[in-house]
């Protein structure tokens, strides 16, 4: 045989057996994934989490954030278009994973505002002044702070609500949670219980849509 | 020498620097796999190997394609010369690598990042192959092909 008719025909195999060995180890870890959100179907959804939306929608989307993952930020608003254009049949869980540094104490803020009834408010303010309140994948709670006014909070509550042990509870349960569902990155995404293995706008909205037509 | 016995070791010198080609490729896949397939996210060790193996996989390939011989089965003359060293220093980075996993070299000494430490166990096949070791094989396997390349060619 020619030299280079076994080399290629070695090249092809190693990207043939590249591709071969993705497809098999992503359907097994759907599949990992899917039955760690079957068996742990209680951890997906928490009564203290915060919701939007119509509380009797028959879809519910629950959807592990960090406020300083840029991708979460992205898809907030494609998630909120998934909500408009099917009015009153979705709503959104939103649960805390604050994955990078010092996001923790973000988050309490934004739990803290709950209280205050300003949640959607400051998770908008947020995820606008992102780029004012992170450095170099660090957030910078002390800058955050700075964005918060105009929103009507009273800050001296907030500043005391974000070290109550309450919240504290809830966003450890969330992470832990989390941990119990599989979920390492953000934005991670459930329908109904199921989980978005396959990450993308579509996929998200392939999934929201046949939750809607299975319940509607 | 006759002509068919200089084709024969020709043969033979091809094919052995065609094996260090398939351990070269099957590393750059492998070591791809493992981080962007299954997401382990190699440690600083991990990454100081695979920039010495990656070129490999680069570099046999052309030198299996020598300038004016694309016919016949001869290899790059010079191929040990560029390669070996590549080639040792990746084996010394996977030796030290191993000595870290097998906590023979102390952690406090291991130059990773806190959160990525290069001692984690992070695969394990069949109960005792890991990457360090699939690291060193590797490595190994390339300088010990290289070097009976060498010792046939000074023949």
């Amino acid at each position: 045989m020619k030299k280079n008719i076994i080399v290629a025909a070695s090249g092809i195999f190693f990207v043939g057996l590249f591709v071969l060995a993705t497809t098999f180890y992503n359907k097994q870890q759907d599949e990992d994934l899917n039955r760690a959100s079957k068996d742990n179907i209680d951890n997906v959804q928490r009564d203290h989490s915060a919701i939007m939306g119509p509380l009797d929608a028959k879809v519910t989307i629950v959807e592990f954030f960090d406020p300083a993952c840029g991708t979460c930020n992205a898809f907030y608003p494609f998630v909120k278009k998934l909500m408009d254009d099917n009015p009153g049949k979705v709503n959104l869980v939103l649960r805390y994973l604050p994955l990078h540094q010092n996001s923790d104490v973000i988050v309490s803020i934004l739990e803290a505002s709950r209280l205050q009834d300003r949640f959607a408010e400051t998770l908008g303010r947020a995820y606008q002044s992102r780029e004012r309140w992170i450095e170099h994948h660090v957030a910078k709670p002390q800058k955050f702070w700075e964005q918060l006014a105009g929103l009507g909070l009273d800050m001296q509550k907030l500043n005391e609500d974000l070290q109550s042990p309450e919240t504290a509870r809830r966003i450890k349960l969330d992470m832990q949670d989390a941990q119990a569902l599989n979920v390492n990155k953000t934005p991670g995404f459930f329908v109904n219980g199921k989980r978005l293995t396959q990450f993308g706008y579509q996929q998200l909205q392939d999934l929201v849509e046949s939750e809607i037509a299975a319940n509607y | 020498m006759t002509e068919d016995k200089i084709k024969t070791a020709e043969q033979q010198a091809w094919i052995l620097i065609f094996i260090c080609w398939l351990i070269a490729m099957a590393a750059l896949f492998g070591s791809l796999f493992m981080s962007e397939v299954m997401g382990l996210k190699p440690c600083l060790l991990c990454w100081w190997q695979r920039v010495f193996i990656y070129p490999l996989a680069i570099l046999f390939l052309v030198g299996l394609f020598p300038k004016g011989h694309t016919e016949g089965n001869k290899v790059d003359p010079s191929i040990v010369r560029y390669t070996l060293p590549l080639a040792l220093i990746g084996w010394g980075f996977a030796i030290y690598h191993a000595l870290i996993y097998y906590s023979i070299v102390p952690e406090a000494l291991q130059p990773c990042s806190e959160d990525l430490s290069c001692a984690q166990i992070n695969l394990q096949l069949m109960g005792f192959i890991n990457i360090p070791m699939l690291s060193i094989f590797a490595y190994s396997g390339i300088i010990g092909l290289l070097l009976i390349y060498r010792k046939r060619s000074f023949q």
